[in-house]
């Protein structure tokens, strides 16, 4: 059993670890101070989240948070290829930000009643936390998706384009009937169902619309470990003084 | 961060003849009995003027400030770190965003002082002019550029204008952490491998010069600002500053076995003051004015940020646009 939940804690650790990066790529660049400083709050609670699922794996025997987190090959990573996409302009970043913590807070909502205890009490902290990131996505989503001509073009396009890759959020695990059987994770088809209607909801009150979900052609691989070109050179830039002396104390 | 190293350019105080001397003389007694000056509250042309100018330049510095911290926010090596640099970056953002609006209640918008810094007309700390070519560079921004402008922000926080005090009033306690953890992460550095420790010497070897600029030229070669010291405008002279700097930090850095690359610096038990190689202000000069290895660096990157964000301002000005309440 401890592979089926180490496979499930090291996907969503590093989903976090990956989209917190991203996100602190916005300190200094925002387009206004006030969402640099949004946007970095995010990232401190992802990327803080994260540190805490790989001490969860720590204590069921992988190696420390920050030997997983820094010294190990993109192949090696199992988030999905949304969470790795460089940030572009602010509506893709914005885009992506709805997307994937709506679907993250319903993840954490599930994982209240995992069976696996450590994870079910980590799950309640976390769920508190994206509250806020949903409260910030709904809001900028609903802004600017009904505001000007141009901020609505650009969430659109955005829109459409990070949907495929959004879809790759719920790729299943080998290990998904295990994960439901046992109670630890209600499973990848029920979080995409409830995102799904999560996401119409917000939609309907913008300007922007959904293309129908069966046309989506989903991007998968990101959970084995097959990603886009742009992972390793945000793990080599992450990782860049650490491994100067992977053995030294910084 | 990142306050410090205003540039008070010499001053004119012609405007002052045509100021309503019975309105002056009490305003200048205000502050003589250490009253606040509020936003409404009558006050020279000049004082506003300076003022503007001093709190704009500090708002441009922290976010400046920002870049060439910000850019190890990604290379951070571990999680302490990478979580600790992102907060305090984040909170040198935040300074910008409540000075912005301290100098705001002068009469100045947002836009116009951003417009302002990316045209160059308004200045920001030299010192961010130079580069942060490794992490030790980093550690030494966070530990001793802070550090500085500890010592000058914690004395403009007694100067006169009330919106302005209560701001670094808030930075100072910030600041306070952010000088904990660059010490944390020199005494690291220090105690480390001799990879590490050689990565912070030369650090030091090469923000020594401009942390020597950081407070501004020295007192004999700088403008006269009496009216700005009886204002409680400035604070303190350049000199008292960086003396007190050096007081602080100089035992603090060879106590970690560092030198400092100045074979004249020692203090003068005597006099109690410092003594140091003169700093190359004629470098200092030319860097403040546009010629530094990063100023162009640096203002193309705030200008490009701005213009990508403009659609996003323009959005929130839309007519259309009505508050919305949140959905979650």
């Amino acid at each position: 059993m401890n592979e089926v939940i180490k496979e499930l804690l090291y996907k969503i650790a590093d989903d976090q670890l990956i989209l917190g990066h991203r996100n602190s790529e916005w300190t200094g660049f925002g387009p206004l101070l006030e969402e640099d400083i949004a946007f970095s709050s995010m990232a401190q609670d992802k990327v803080g989240q994260s540190l805490a699922l790989y001490q969860i794996l720590n204590e069921l025997g992988e190696q420390p948070p920050d030997t997983v987190a820094f010294m190990r090959h993109a192949e090696r990573f199992h988030n999905c290829i949304l969470t790795e996409l460089p940030n572009g302009e602010y509506d893709f970043s914005l885009v992506r930000h709805f997307l994937f913590d709506t679907a993250e807070f319903i993840r954490f909502d599930m994982l209240r009643d995992s069976s696996f205890q450590p994870l079910a009490e980590l799950a309640h902290k976390i769920h508190g936390e994206l509250r806020y990131h949903i409260l910030h996505a709904n809001t900028w989503i609903k802004q600017l998706g009904s505001a000007t001509k141009e901020s609505i073009s650009r969430l659109q396009v955005s829109l459409d384009d990070a949907l495929p890759y959004a879809m790759g959020i719920f790729e299943e695990s080998p290990y998904e009937q295990e994960l439901i059987a046992e109670g630890i994770f209600g499973g990848e088809q029920m979080l995409k169902e409830r995102w799904m209607t999560t996401i119409e909801a917000t939609i309907h009150h913008t300007n922007l619309h959904l293309p129908a979900w069966n046309s989506i052609v989903p991007v998968l691989g990101g959970r084995m470990g097959k990603h886009s070109v742009h992972l390793q050179p945000l793990l080599d830039e992450m990782s860049e003084v650490f491994r100067i002396d992977p053995t030294a104390e910084w | 961060m990142y306050g410090g190293g205003n540039t008070f350019e010499g001053i004119k105080t012609d405007s002052l003849a045509q100021e309503d001397p019975i309105k002056l003389s009490e305003f200048e007694a205000r502050i003589a009995r250490g009253e606040k000056i509020e936003p409404k509250d009558w006050m020279p042309q000049l004082y506003r003027k300076q003022l503007i100018r001093m709190i704009e330049q500090h708002a441009h510095s922290e976010i400046i400030g920002a870049l060439p911290e910000g850019t190890w926010i990604t290379r951070a090596p571990g999680f302490k770190r990478k979580l600790a640099l992102m907060a305090k970056v984040q909170d040198e953002v935040g300074h910008a965003q409540l000075l912005y609006s301290a100098a705001e209640t002068l009469g100045k918008t947002r836009e116009q002082m951003i417009q302002d810094l990316i045209s160059g007309k308004s200045k920001y700390s030299n010192i961010f002019n130079y580069p942060a070519f490794t992490w030790a560079d980093a550690c030494f921004i966070s530990w001793l550029v802070d550090a500085g402008a500890i010592v000058n922000q914690l004395a403009n926080a007694k100067g006169s204008y009330g919106p302005y005090c209560r701001a670094l009033d808030r930075i100072c306690a910030e600041e306070s952490f952010h000088l904990k953890y660059g010490h944390h992460c020199v005494i690291y550095l220090a105690s480390g491998t001799q990879k590490q420790r050689s990565m912070f010497q030369e650090a030091l070897n090469r923000w020594w010069p401009p942390m020597m600029h950081f407070f501004g030229p020295a007192d004999k070669i700088s403008a006269h600002t009496e009216v700005l010291m009886n204002w409680k405008v400035k604070m303190s002279s350049n000199d008292d500053m960086r003396n007190q700097f050096l007081d602080m930090y100089v035992p603090k850095i060879w106590e970690l076995g560092f030198t400092i690359p100045d074979p004249n610096l020692k203090k003068n038990n005597a006099t109690g003051k410092w003594e140091y190689s003169e700093p190359d202000w004629e470098e200092f000069r030319r860097v403040i004015n546009g010629d530094g290895p990063c100023n162009k660096e640096r203002l193309e990157v705030r200008r490009i940020a701005e213009e990508r964000g403009q659609w996003v301002r323009n959005a929130l000005r839309s007519r259309k646009n009505l508050y919305v309440a949140p959905l979650a």
